[in-house]
């Protein structure tokens, strides 16, 4: 969230004006490179769209040439950090008094475009029309509301993880979000605008206004204003969220003196709206009144809602529009109106980015030559304001709703994503192991832990790039950023969905890439591997010494000791940092037990699919050896690695490199390459944790094509903080060092401990261990 | 029925009995009738059927025969009065039954409140093997302890006879009916009762003008008249019954029926929201101004967004886009009257009864629609709406229709309950 008066006092408050200016860097961003706009104008938010390309720095790595090397080099690929461009979406929502200024801002600072035309819609587009023209030089095309809003509502359906949620006013955490089903349509969008319109979504580009109601946001406003004397839709709605319906509604007790029992209607139900005010003799409280009303109306529209559910028989019903539009109180009255009437069978969903559907959908009509869908797009966490950002009431830190701007941001992504086949219902996977939404003493622990982990980070960034030196301003631009991320976490842990380990690393991954920190790891990357390629072969060798049995023993052992080397985790790093001699040989001494059993006993399997976490002894070490013992049964291995940089995780360009270096070495490796048994592919993500529904394409090709029978992942952010109940179609094996003594603690073993969890689907194996303390 | 005397612990009955002579505010009373009708030549070429055989004799109830529905803003009773009584009855009837027979008779309104719709009563009617008239009297909830007041004065308590009473008020009410009037209530379920009442009173109006109506060309306001219609055949229909608040049900035989769903936005939610905004003090007084005001001054009309029809989705211009909508400007606010609230009120809530209707209609497959309820009484406006609405988003497809008893059968019910228990 950007405040144009930035983060002042509120004794500022009183100098903002129409004139204002606008801070470029935070508000409006990349306007030079901007392209297509479009723009929703609706009662009383703006809400601008357009896309530009954002120049950002990448961290590459190649392969020194060794054929024209002259000179010996220590290492094997060098890093380079170039200039990639790549495609962004962003939505800005301000309030209409400020859309002169605004479009002042943006002529101003349009450099190149060759953008003819703006997309308008929304009720306020026509009298804006004008002034659009006047002041962009843009030529307004006006298109159909509804079709915007399908179009923008699928879109973040699709796009954002987390989109939709369930409002609980009285449960630990209010927001419950829904996880992105595989197929999100058919459903129906109930748009509370000044009327209620109720559409059948069934694909991309078929719905249908299936009915309405004259009874909406306009019906509270202009009878509550009528009413109570109180002007303003946010004044109404404030005045309702403290007032008592029971004294102007007639309810079921006050005529039946309880409830009516045979028609188990409780005796607080409502039988007649506003029923009482006929007989009273003196005047309600306005708050009672507009209380009443809130509730005549909810209810109302719920009800409806709920018929033309059930005649289409669609379970999933979105609610929009200014009348839900970031209100507890509006979202609260409609679920229990929907639970009240559906029994529990339907229930009230919101969205996250409800606002900016229309914009989204008109943005997307501009850009149909383009064609947006045929890419996966992400939420930019560094770049979005959030949910609630700008509500007085959730957000007491932050001023009332004037002179605040709420953002979203979106990156196109390099793939199109997609399920893991593998999943045994993608319906029902949720990534993530806990939802620290829901887990307050997680939560604390979790946000302690990466305000403390912050300034390592800002250190290793600032590391990364010794010959830059505006770096340190930078670091120091992503260290707030951060922290202020944090912070709103702390109080909305809501903001960006579920508040996972997952979504506090990814945040920080976005962070540090907005301030051109693409990879703070990668020269650490570069001495580990380089290193422990050294020991490749003393490890393969002393291996194929063992007895099969011992050596099926040693090479788990050997995964989960590569495993703890890990700058990810904060008592590793402290090792690592101190102890620089910690070697393989002492990590396998910590581990605490690992699980005897093999389950490489079997006939050889298929393929196997292993999500690989670190970069150096790791990868190299521990997970090098184990593939090389499947491809020596002959079993297929899919390497799946991260797109691009996060943490110490090896990347695919790392991988690539290191492998034929491997390869270079042994005989089995490089005939698996040859032989296309050794595959090497992206996983279409730059998270340390692992989200089985986005996954690139690719990778699921290969997949089903080479009929994948196993699948490994590795690591705490994969196979703990994600993946943990994750259900697979076929074995599965979770492998992980706990580097982390609070969440030791918690799953009830030491730091150092093994999570080793083998699972076969249905036939009933199951094999689990955490094991012994 | 005096319920202005209701503190007083005056004994000399007469004096309080003063009648108004006319009911108030029944303007439209003729209007809301069929035109032509005759009730006792109905009644009596219906008598046939209903008599009953001696043994019905024996279990008959002893007079009076009261049926009574407590409803949330009135009270609604059915009373029966016997017109053969013989000369030998006549000398046995004790006083007290007789005085509450003339009071009830000889008057058409009550103390303040009380009313007899004497263009509803139902003349030659044959009850239990008993000939008489069926009178229709209804008060405001609110006057119920006046009510009491006058059972109690009259002792009725000593008449032995079984009070039927129905809706809410017989259980909220029912320990001040024994503490107040020593009279013991027996409940009955309010929708047994409608359902029960509406069979009973259609049946033994069916052969006369008829109790059910509905309105032809309800699209042409020109050309939109009240039409007699013969509820043969009555199942399924989907009835739905507007007092204060709204109930919808869905009935496929006199036993066989459910609730659908509710509406807390009924005759109780117009009447106290035109209060709020217009100061009126009475249902009639409501009508009365809707009736001269403009809704559309009030409502956001689907031309004033889109400058005419949304052709997108088909959506006709004059369609109400957001009920109230134009009240959220401050201007709009000041240029409205009373009598432009009170219209949008009546059709804010009128047309969200048949959108609620036509949705339960379609979920439940039904196509014929009963509306009843106090709502409707002297309310044509919203009659013609709800056939307008029905016609109009059902493509002809459902058909509204009225009851000319619209709000007694829940009373007509618990009578019958008193005469023939189920």
């Amino acid at each position: 969230m950007a405040e144009w008066s930035g983060l002042h006092s509120s004794t500022s408050r009183h100098t903002m004006d129409k004139s204002i200016t606008l801070p470029p860097d935070e508000i409006f961003r990349n306007l030079e490179n901007a392209k297509r706009f479009a723009i929703d104008i609706g009662g009383s938010l703006t809400k601008l769209a357009y896309y530009s390309t954002v120049q950002h720095k990448v961290a590459k790595v190649r392969s020194f040439d060794h054929a024209t090397k002259t000179e010996m080099v220590d290492e094997l690929y060098e890093i380079s950090v170039q200039e990639e461009v790549t495609a962004r979406l962003h939505f800005i929502k301000f309030e209409n008094a400020y859309i002169e200024t605004c479009l002042d801002f943006v002529r101003d600072h349009l450099v190149n475009t060759d953008t003819k035309v703006i997309k308008a819609t929304g009720g306020g587009a026509h009298k804006f029309k004008e002034l659009i023209e006047r002041k962009l030089g843009l030529r307004v095309d006006k298109e159909d509301e509804m079709t915007c809003l399908i179009k923008g509502c699928n879109f973040v359906l699709r796009n954002i993880p987390h989109e939709a949620f369930v409002y609980a006013k009285h449960a630990d955490s209010e927001f419950r979000f829904q996880t992105t089903q595989p197929d999100i349509f058919p459903y129906l969008l109930v748009n509370i605008g000044s009327g209620v319109s109720i559409v059948k979504v069934e694909s991309e580009d078929k719905f249908e206004r299936i009915g309405g109601s004259s009874i909406g946001g306009g019906t509270f406003w202009g009878l509550g204003a009528l009413l109570t004397k109180t002007k303003r839709f946010d004044e109404l709605l404030q005045l309702a969220s403290k007032g008592q319906h029971t004294s102007v509604d007639m309810l079921v007790k006050d005529i039946y003196g309880g409830s009516y029992g045979s028609l188990g209607l409780t005796g607080d139900l409502i039988a007649s709206s506003f029923g009482k005010s006929a007989t009273a003799d003196k005047g309600f409280p306005k708050e009672d009144m507009a209380k009443s009303l809130l509730h005549m109306i909810s209810n109302d529209i719920g009800q409806l809602a709920c018929l033309y559910a059930k005649l289409h028989n669609l379970s999933r019903v979105y609610f929009g529009g200014f009348f839900i539009r970031g209100h507890p109180v509006t979202m609260h009255t409609i679920t229990y109106s929907i639970n009240f009437f559906t029994k529990g069978e339907v229930q009230a969903l919101f969205l996250r980015h409800e606002g900016y559907l229309g914009a989204i959908g008109a943005f997307l009509k501009g850009a149909e030559e383009d064609n947006p869908n045929q890419y996966s797009w992400g939420e930019n966490y560094a770049g979005s304001s959030g949910l609630m950002s700008v509500s007085p009431d959730m957000n007491p830190m932050q001023r009332a709703r004037s002179g605040t701007f709420d953002m979203l941001e979106m990156d196109r992504l390099e793939r199109k994503l997609v399920n893991l086949p593998l999943l045994q219902d993608a319906s029902s996977y949720i990534p993530d192991t806990v939802d620290l939404a829901e887990d307050a003493l997680a939560r604390e622990y979790w946000l302690y832990c990466f305000e403390e982990a912050l300034d390592g980070v800002v250190k290793r960034a600032l590391a990364s790039q010794p010959d830059m030196p505006e770096a340190a301003e930078r670091a120091e631009k992503f260290r707030q950023k951060y922290r202020h991320k944090l912070q709103t976490l702390r109080h909305q842990p809501f903001a960006y969905g579920s508040l996972t380990v997952r979504s506090l690393l990814d945040t920080r991954e976005h962070c540090l890439n907005e301030f051109n920190f693409p990879d703070p790891y990668s020269k650490i990357k570069q001495r580990e591997n380089d290193m422990a390629l050294k020991y490749y072969q003393k490890v393969v060798k002393s291996l194929e010494e063992l007895s099969w049995e011992e050596r099926q023993f040693a090479l788990i052992r050997g995964v989960l000791a590569g495993n703890v080397f890990d700058w990810g985790a904060k008592a590793v790093s402290d090792v690592l940092e101190s102890e620089p001699e910690f070697g393989f040989e002492q990590a396998k001494r910590k581990l605490e037990g690992i699980p005897s059993i093999s389950l490489l006993c079997g006939p050889p399997h298929k393929c196997a699919l292993f999500f690989v976490d670190n970069s150096g002894l790791d990868i190299i070490l521990g997970v090098m050896p184990f593939v090389r013992e499947l491809l020596s049964r002959g079993t297929e291995v899919v390497l799946a690695s991260n797109s691009a940089p996060a943490l110490n995780d090896v990347t695919n360009g790392e991988l690539q490199i290191l492998t034929e270096s491997i390869a270079a070495m042994d005989p089995v490796i490089q005939a698996g390459l040859r032989e296309d048994r050794l595959t090497l592919v992206q996983s279409g993500s730059s998270s340390p944790c692992l989200d089985l529904s986005r996954l690139d394409k690719v990778l699921a090709m290969v997949v089903r094509e080479r009929k994948t029978d196993l699948v490994i992942i590795e690591g705490m952010g994969r196979a703990i903080h994600t993946n943990y109940y994750a259900m697979l179609s076929c074995e599965s094996l979770k492998m992980a060092v706990i580097k982390n003594s609070w969440l030791a603690d918690r799953l009830g073993g030491k730091l150092f401990s093994v999570v080793f969890k083998y699972e076969v689907p249905a036939a009933g194996h199951d094999s689990e261990a955490l094991t012994p303390p | 029925m005096a319920f202005k005397g209701h503190q007083r612990e005056d004994e000399n009955i007469d004096e309080e009995l003063t009648p108004t002579k006319q009911p108030r505010n029944e303007p439209d009373n003729e209007a809301a009738a069929p035109a032509g009708r005759d009730a006792s030549e109905r009644r009596s070429s219906n008598s046939t059927p209903r008599h009953r055989s001696d043994s019905v004799k024996k279990t008959r109830p002893p007079f009076p025969w009261f049926g009574m529905d407590i409803g949330g803003t009135l009270v609604k009773l059915v009373y029966f009065e016997p017109k053969d009584i013989t000369a030998e009855e006549e000398q046995e009837e004790v006083e007290n039954l007789k005085s509450i027979r003339r009071y009830l008779t000889s008057n058409t309104a009550y103390g303040k409140t009380g009313i007899r719709d004497v263009h509803l009563e139902l003349q030659d009617l044959t009850l239990c093997g008993r000939t008489g008239n069926l009178h229709f009297i209804r008060f405001p909830t609110h006057d119920l302890p006046a009510f009491l007041q006058m059972g109690r004065n009259k002792h009725f308590s000593s008449l032995h006879t079984t009070l039927c009473a129905t809706g809410g008020g017989a259980y909220k009410f029912e320990s001040d009916f024994r503490t107040m009037a020593d009279l013991q209530l027996h409940k009955l379920d309010e929708l047994d009762c409608l359902i029960r009442g509406v069979l009973y009173i259609d049946s033994v109006v069916s052969s006369g003008p008829s109790e059910c109506y509905y309105f032809e060309n309800p699209t042409d306001p020109d050309r939109c008249i009240q039409k007699p219609y013969t509820l043969e055949n009555p199942y399924p229909l989907l009835l739905v019954n507007i007092g204060s608040g709204v109930s919808i049900l869905a009935v496929y035989s006199e036993t066989n029926y459910k609730r659908v769903t509710g509406t807390s936005l009924g005759g109780g939610t117009f009447l106290g929201l035109c209060c709020l905004l217009t100061g009126c003090s009475t249902f009639e007084e409501a009508l009365e101004m809707a009736s001269q005001g403009e809704s559309t001054r009030v409502d956001k009309l689907v031309r004033d967004i889109y400058g005419g029809n949304y052709e997108r989705f088909g959506l006709p211009g004059w369609a109400v886009a957001s009920s109230f909508g134009n009240m959220m400007s401050k201007d709009k606010r000041e240029s409205v009257s009373k009598e432009d609230l009170a219209r949008a009120t009546l059709v804010t809530i009128t047309n969200n009864i048949g959108s609620i209707t036509r949705m339960c209609a379609l979920n439940e497959n039904i196509e014929r629609v009963v509306f009843v309820g106090n709502f409707l009484r002297v309310n044509t406006l919203s009659m013609k709406l709800l056939a307008y609405a029905m016609d109009y988003w059902s493509k002809g497809q459902l058909k509204a229709l009225f009851l000319q008893h619209e709000g007694y059968f829940g009373a007509v019910g618990a009578l019958l309950e008193l005469l023939h228990p189920a």
